[in-house]
């Protein structure tokens, strides 16, 4: 039996009175690429916050190895292995791209990640080292987050919406990178509005609508219907 | 001659200005904070240092180290255990705390010390001189206190500029919730933060002691001092706040020159205003803000 990385017990999150999730419950197993789709405000960018512990269950709970880890701040479940590409990248503008990518290896957490071997991951990022992080282009900047994340060198890598407003050719190359990422030992959990790609690099998807799970299973298990009607509620 | 002579004294005297604003302008740059006390705990070191060298017997020397030290830890204490808790959506919360905190240092040491003026006795260091001309010498107290401020500023930069801490204070400004996915405790770099902020303040609290007499009351002074340094500097730019020192330095030993006693903090107050009316944003403005 493979090993859960990841598991979600009936979590349920609140912004204010408003309800986000509801009992949330899902496993993810190592070395798995999962993907959660569905339309803007169905609660997947909460969900991937709440894994990274910048948003507080209410009830419920997060377990990461079998533990729970409800009650610790995001800026130590990084040390323990979970790092997040935060939607809309959320580079440091006034930071150059070598310090952003040093800002990921803050923890000081071990591994095979640095500077040069984000490089080799994103050559598009070599010349750009010594730039302002504030004047790359917006996948240069999506190449960047995604290596700072790397930096820490996580266990669990949480994606969120990566490839929203990029070119087709950028959104190509960071799909590839998931791939390559996986081959090399990362458990990936990816939220995007664009199924395309996703369904194509995952090995389980969820659809989310309304805070709910509206739809769960195998890629090549659902048909295109399913996912549509999951996905719109109809 | 003698407006030379008024010109170098204002720019020395613009280094205390400036060392007593970069406290400010790091808090402000790191949390967004507006620390309305700062100038009340640089009055509040100077009486520290006053207390140790009158009751320990400490050299004026040690008691500025240990006077430093103490603000280091009270800045940290007072950031983690009370400041950390004001900021968060509503920007008013800090300013009030803070606006409190003024008026409690300043009672405080009335109660204690009385509302008498001080004064902090360096020995020769603050009565002798390097004469240029007939008309202009340079006190060495005044250019010490200058020198310290630059190197204290160039410091501060390098810090920030070069070492892993100050990489994650300028990420922490840029945005808080993405140094906290980068492992980053939050809580603790502000707290940081405002401990070196009173440090450095401490450092100008005594220098201010040294060189003139000094009571509770004057914190308020200070504090719009800084504020006039800072924002004519732009926000962010620790040489920026150094410039705007020199700028207030100058306009007031200018305007007193010009126009006697009293209209120099007038003047200096004047120019203030017409940097906020031209330039808002200041000289050299770094800080990102959304």
């Amino acid at each position: 039996m493979t090993d859960v990385v990841l598991e979600l017990q009936d979590v349920d999150v609140f912004y204010g009175d408003f309800q986000a999730l509801f009992k949330v419950s899902f496993q993810v197993e190592d070395g798995m690429t999962f993907a959660f789709i569905g339309a803007n405000g169905g609660g997947k960018s909460t969900l991937l916050r709440t894994i990274a512990g910048l948003q507080r269950p209410t009830s419920g709970h997060v377990l990461f190895h079998g533990e729970p880890v409800d009650q610790y701040p995001a800026h130590t479940r990084v040390g323990m292995g979970i790092a997040l590409v935060p939607e809309g990248r959320r580079v440091f503008p006034s930071l150059t791209v070598r310090e952003n990518l040093l800002m990921g290896a803050y923890g000081g957490r071990k591994g095979d990640w640095n500077v040069d071997s984000v490089v080799e991951l994103f050559p598009l990022l070599k010349p750009l080292l010594k730039r302002g992080a504030g004047s790359l282009s917006g996948g240069e900047q999506q190449a960047m987050a995604i290596g700072r994340a790397l930096m820490s060198n996580p266990e669990l890598l949480l994606l969120d919406e990566v490839s929203l407003g990029l070119a087709p050719v950028v959104i190509k190359r960071i799909y590839e990178a998931m791939v390559q990422l996986v081959g090399s030992g990362h458990t990936i959990l990816v939220v995007e509005q664009d199924v395309g790609h996703v369904l194509t690099v995952s090995d389980y998807v969820a659809c989310f609508l309304e805070g709910r799970i509206s739809l769960e299973g195998k890629p090549a298990d659902l048909s295109s219907e399913a996912i549509t009607a999951a996905y719109f509620g109809m | 001659m003698v407006w030379a002579n008024v010109t170098v004294q204002g720019i020395l005297l613009g280094g205390l200005y400036a060392l007593f604003a970069t406290g400010l302008a790091l808090v402000f740059g790191v949390m967004r904070m507006v620390n309305l006390a700062h100038g009340d705990l640089g009055i509040l070191a100077a009486f520290i240092a006053l207390f140790i060298v009158q009751s320990l017997g400490l050299p004026l020397l040690w008691a500025t180290v240990l006077t430093i030290a103490i603000m280091f830890i009270l800045g940290y204490v007072l950031q983690r255990g009370l400041l950390n808790f004001t900021l968060g959506t509503d920007d008013t919360r800090p300013i009030v705390v803070t606006f409190g905190l003024s008026i409690i240092i300043q009672n405080a040491l009335i109660l204690k010390f009385s509302a008498d003026s001080q004064g902090l006795d360096a020995g020769k260091i603050e009565n002798i001189s390097i004469k240029i001309s007939n008309q202009m010498s340079i006190g060495w107290f005044p250019l010490i206190v200058f020198l310290t401020a630059v190197a204290v500023i160039a410091v501060l930069e390098l810090f920030l500029a070069r070492a892993k801490l100050g990489r994650a204070f300028r990420a922490t400004s840029d945005d808080r919730e993405a140094a906290e996915l980068m492992g980053i405790n939050n809580k603790h770099i502000y707290s940081l933060a405002m401990a070196i902020a009173l440090a450095i303040v401490a450092l100008a609290g005594v220098l201010l002691a040294i060189r003139t007499t000094f009571d509770p009351t004057q914190g308020g002074f200070r504090l719009i001092y800084a504020f006039e340094a800072v924002i004519m500097g732009g926000m962010g730019s620790m040489w920026g706040t150094l410039a705007g020192g020199i700028i207030l330095g100058v306009a007031q030993t200018l305007g007193t020159q010009a126009f006697g006693a009293g209209w120099g903090l007038v003047a200096g107050h004047l120019v203030f205003l017409t940097v906020l009316a031209v330039k808002p944003s200041g000289f050299f403005a770094k800080t990102v803000t959304a």
